[in-house]
């Protein structure tokens, strides 16, 4: 036994992370951690990891008990991890990011060839001599692989490896990771998207609500059994209904919108042009830092474009402010919650505020009506199954399901003409997603022009009736959804398909 | 499993409500006692130099008096602070703004001395328009330039101190003042309107209190103030609400601007009654650490006002009584300021004592 955990305990305020949680990997295992957000599967890789310490429990690491005091005693053991986000310098090379990364001094002779060796070896093309700010985010985690592999981990723990990458990046991904496991590296593989997990996992464990639930080989079970053994519930699929006319007069029109990026390592957009009809989903699809962000702030307000790239409703938008474009009819969820699309520290009465100034009564002479906004906020509550105390808990308080259906129903009950949704439901829990699903479906039935930028493929799938795809800071012409499939989207997502297009 | 050490600073996971309140006490009370200690060692009885510092001014005949006389402008411009930080705007330069709130207002005493009694209007009107030319600069050159306030408003409080100063040396100084660095005194119309037949009490002491219940109602209740406070707690909400972050700044510049610059015009047409080089002992800077006592909540400024004030009337009554140099009054309002951070901690982390853990 390589690795053995035995009754880990973890507390935080007010929540318990984990509780007594046991987990067995052997040498040369692929062992899947699966569970939904929040189930408490990032405290426990940070307590093998040594960034957190467990309250209660024993580890034991090669049969001999150990405390793992900090990363630096995880590596030493032979624990490699490659975080979800990763910590590289944008102005440095591949070279001089994995010098930095290594402990001794020792380790950095002959750096470069031991990268090309080890590169060459698992497949993992890297070119040492690149910057990393050039480079794709399907590049930059084999950055970090490598800088785990080039320390000879026994146990190698990854987070969520597959949300930043295409369908073939994440195909070549698992040809090295089961290359490495053959060697006899145990991998510990945290994610919770089911088919891939089925497709290479030896082994999972299940946690649900800081608990281990179960134990299993995924390949014995079907996706929906895991992902009910996830929530412990029934899966239910959002109902689609009838699609909408799809070709009736614009509501939302992008014309040939090229904006440079406020950030140094941002991505410009470049030239997008799409029209989206009320009644209809547009789905853009897209591995993270395509200009997702940029374009979202763009569709916002937040930042302003050149005047007749935006038109909301036949009307010119493009510099035109937020308040503006929501007086417009437009209305929108960015993709993070808390400190952007929502005041942490502020009630949800004032957080309702936040975006919705434009509906009548809220706002008298200058003041706020603060019974009015009360009410308003009781409706969302009520109408968009929240979970909390009511209209005074803060935003913070909420979980992210909750919040996330906050945020959304406090556009939608405006009524909008045009949502635009960035992440609808990252971090959200299983059922939470469903209900959202369902809102963003009926709101476009009942007229309204949705936009919902994804990274997850699935939901993109699920929910949109025309699909494009941002790569690069470029959006590809959408194509009906019944005519798109996994592989020629992952294609557009590789940037390949755009670049003829271009 | 174990830190070495007595005790662990753990993540509450909240902000306390009752260390929201609790915390300035505590911080006073350390403050008091690490004085205290400063005096012994000193070579000082400590608790009756303490004594001496904190309950005798007030014990004094007239002392209540002089304490809302120095608290005034205190409160009108921890008010005015406690709005613009919690915008996230740093205003530290009210100083300079109360200096120059007191030139403009001072300036039309000088050129109007046989003017009625409107006069005084016309001299808050400026003093006003004064300290909001002082902080609308700093708020120009952090819109237009991207300038720090914090280093721009501190920086402008010398010009504005030297301003000052070459005007009561030079073209402003009385001709028949032998000489002193000071002005003419005002006329009776250009003083500030005393409450009551006897003392110092002007207008000022009451418009303060008013000034801070104002603000409260337009910082919680109005929507300018609910920006106010989106702004501070998350500029990225701020900008997708679409609220012009310009547009606020300059707003809590102004405010704050204007209020010293009408607590100045109170201190020259109240208690100094002309120009001098010295007309603020330092409150500018002290209404730093009002704002921050009391919560950044106008009505917690009041209190805090008040608190400040004593320590600037302990610092001159330990000078007369006890012969301890002037510094005190600094060294004890520093002390404040930094227990109180320090307690802060105690908002959002609980102390967990080892002995309870094992």
């Amino acid at each position: 036994m390589l690795l053995k955990l035995i009754d880990i305990t973890k507390r935080y305020p007010g929540c318990v992370a984990n509780d007594n949680v046991s987990l067995e990997i052997e040498s040369g295992e692929i062992h899947a951690l699966l569970g939904e957000n929040g189930a408490g599967k990032s405290t426990l890789v940070k307590i093998i990891y040594g960034v957190v310490r467990p309250d209660e429990g024993e580890i034991l690491w090669q049969g001999a008990q150990v405390t793992i005091g900090s990363p630096r005693v995880a590596q030493r053991l032979g624990i490699g991890m490659v975080f979800q986000h990763f910590s590289l310098f944008e102005a440095l090379t591949v070279e001089e990011n994995i010098a930095l990364g290594l402990a001794d001094a020792a380790a950095r002779e002959g750096l470069r060839e031991k990268i090309i060796r080890v590169s060459a070896q698992y497949g993992l093309a890297l070119d040492p001599g690149r910057v990393v700010h050039d480079l794709s985010v399907g590049e930059r985690q084999r950055i970090e692989i490598v800088r785990c592999l080039l320390t000879e981990p026994k146990l190698l723990i990854m987070d969520e490896p597959t949300s930043v990458l295409t369908p073939q990046e994440a195909t070549q991904l698992f040809h090295t990771l089961r290359r490495l496991a053959a060697e006899g590296c145990a991998i510990l593989y945290i994610s919770h998207k089911l088919e891939e997990v089925r497709a290479l996992c030896g082994a999972a464990t299940i946690m649900r609500l800081g608990r281990v639930v179960g134990q299993c080989r995924p390949a014995e079970k079907t996706v929906k059994q895991l992902a009910e053994m996830m929530i412990n519930a029934e899966l239910k699929a959002p109902a689609r209904g009838v699609a909408g006319p799809g070709n009736g007069p614009p509501r939302l029109t992008l014309a040939a919108l090229n904006l440079p990026s406020q950030t140094p390592f941002g991505t410009d957009l470049k030239d997008i042009s799409v029209s989206v009809a009320g009644g209809e989903i547009l789905g853009i699809a897209g591995v993270a830092g395509n200009g997702q962000s940029e374009l979202m702030e763009a569709l916002c307000g937040e930042v302003l474009a050149p005047r007749d790239a935006i038109a909301i409703d036949g009307a010119a938008a493009g510099r035109l402010r937020p308040q503006a474009r929501r007086t417009l009819g437009a209305g929108f969820v960015p993709e993070e919650r808390n400190g952007h699309g929502a005041v942490p520290g502020m009630s949800l009465s004032e957080n309702a505020l936040l975006a919705a100034y434009r509906r009548p009564g809220l706002v008298r002479r200058g003041m706020v009506n603060a019974a009015r906004v009360g009410e308003f906020a009781r409706d969302i509550i009520a109408r968009f199954d929240v979970r909390t105390t009511g209209p005074h808990a803060a935003a913070r308080a909420l979980s992210g399901g909750n919040l996330q259906k906050f945020l959304i129903g406090r556009e939608v009950l405006q009524s909008p003409g045009v949502l635009v949704i960035n992440q609808p439901t990252w971090g959200v829990d299983a059922g939470a997603a469903a209900f959202i699903h369902a809102a963003l479906i009926g709101l476009a039935r009942a007229g309204a022009a949705v936009v919902v930028i994804s990274q997850d493929l699935d939901e993109i799938f699920v929910l949109a009736d025309r699909i494009a795809v941002i790569a690069g800071g470029r959006l590809s012409p959408p194509v009906a959804a019944g005519a798109a499939t996994v592989e020629s989207i992952g294609l557009l997502m590789g940037g390949t398909g755009v670049a003829a297009h271009a | 499993m174990r830190n070495p050490g007595f005790f662990k600073i753990q993540a509450r996971g909240g902000e306390s409500a009752f260390w929201r309140v609790a915390s300035p006490f505590l911080a006073v009370g350390l403050t008091a006692i690490f004085t205290g200690l400063i005096f012994a060692l000193m070579g000082r009885p400590p608790a009756h130099t303490v004594w001496v510092f904190l309950a005798s001014p007030l014990l004094a005949k007239g002392g209540l008096a002089a304490l809302v006389v120095k608290a005034a402008p205190l409160i009108m411009m921890g008010v005015g602070l406690s709005l613009a930080y919690r915008a996230n705007v740093w205003n530290i330069g009210t100083e300079g703004q109360f200096t120059l709130g007191a030139i403009c207002g001072g300036g039309v005493a000088l050129a109007l001395p046989d003017a009625g009694a409107w006069v005084f209007l016309l001299m808050a009107l400026c003093g006003i328009l004064g300290g909001m030319a002082g902080g609308g600069l700093v708020a120009l050159l952090r819109v237009k330039f991207n300038a720090n306030e914090i280093l721009t408003s501190l920086m402008l409080s010398y010009v504005f101190q030297y301003l000052l100063i070459y005007l009561v040396t030079g073209p402003w100084r009385d001709p028949q003042g032998f000489g002193f660095p000071q002005t003419a005194l005002f006329s009776d119309a250009a003083g500030a309107p005393k409450l009551g037949a006897s003392g110092n009490v002007h207008l000022g002491v009451l418009l303060a209190p008013l000034l801070a219940v104002a603000l409260w109602i337009g910082l919680e209740k109005s929507y300018l103030g609910f920006q106010f406070r989106v702004l501070g707690q998350s500029p990225r909400a701020a900008r997708f609400a679409g609220f012009s972050e310009a547009s606020l700044v300059w707003i809590a510049m102004l405010i704050s601007g204007g209020l010293a610059g009408l607590a100045g015009l109170f201190e020259v047409a109240g208690p100094v009654g002309q120009l001098t080089t010295n007309i603020s002992p330092g409150y500018g800077f002290a209404a730093i650490i009002v704002a921050f006592l009391g919560r950044l909540n106008p009505l917690g400024a009041v209190a805090a006002g008040l608190l400040l004030a004593l320590s600037f009337l302990g610092g001159d009554a330990a000078q007369i009584q006890l012969g301890l140099p002037r510094a005190v009054t600094g060294i004890f309002q520093g002390i404040l300021l930094f227990t109180l951070l320090a307690c802060d901690v105690l908002l959002a982390h609980r102390i967990v004592w080892r002995w309870r853990l094992a």
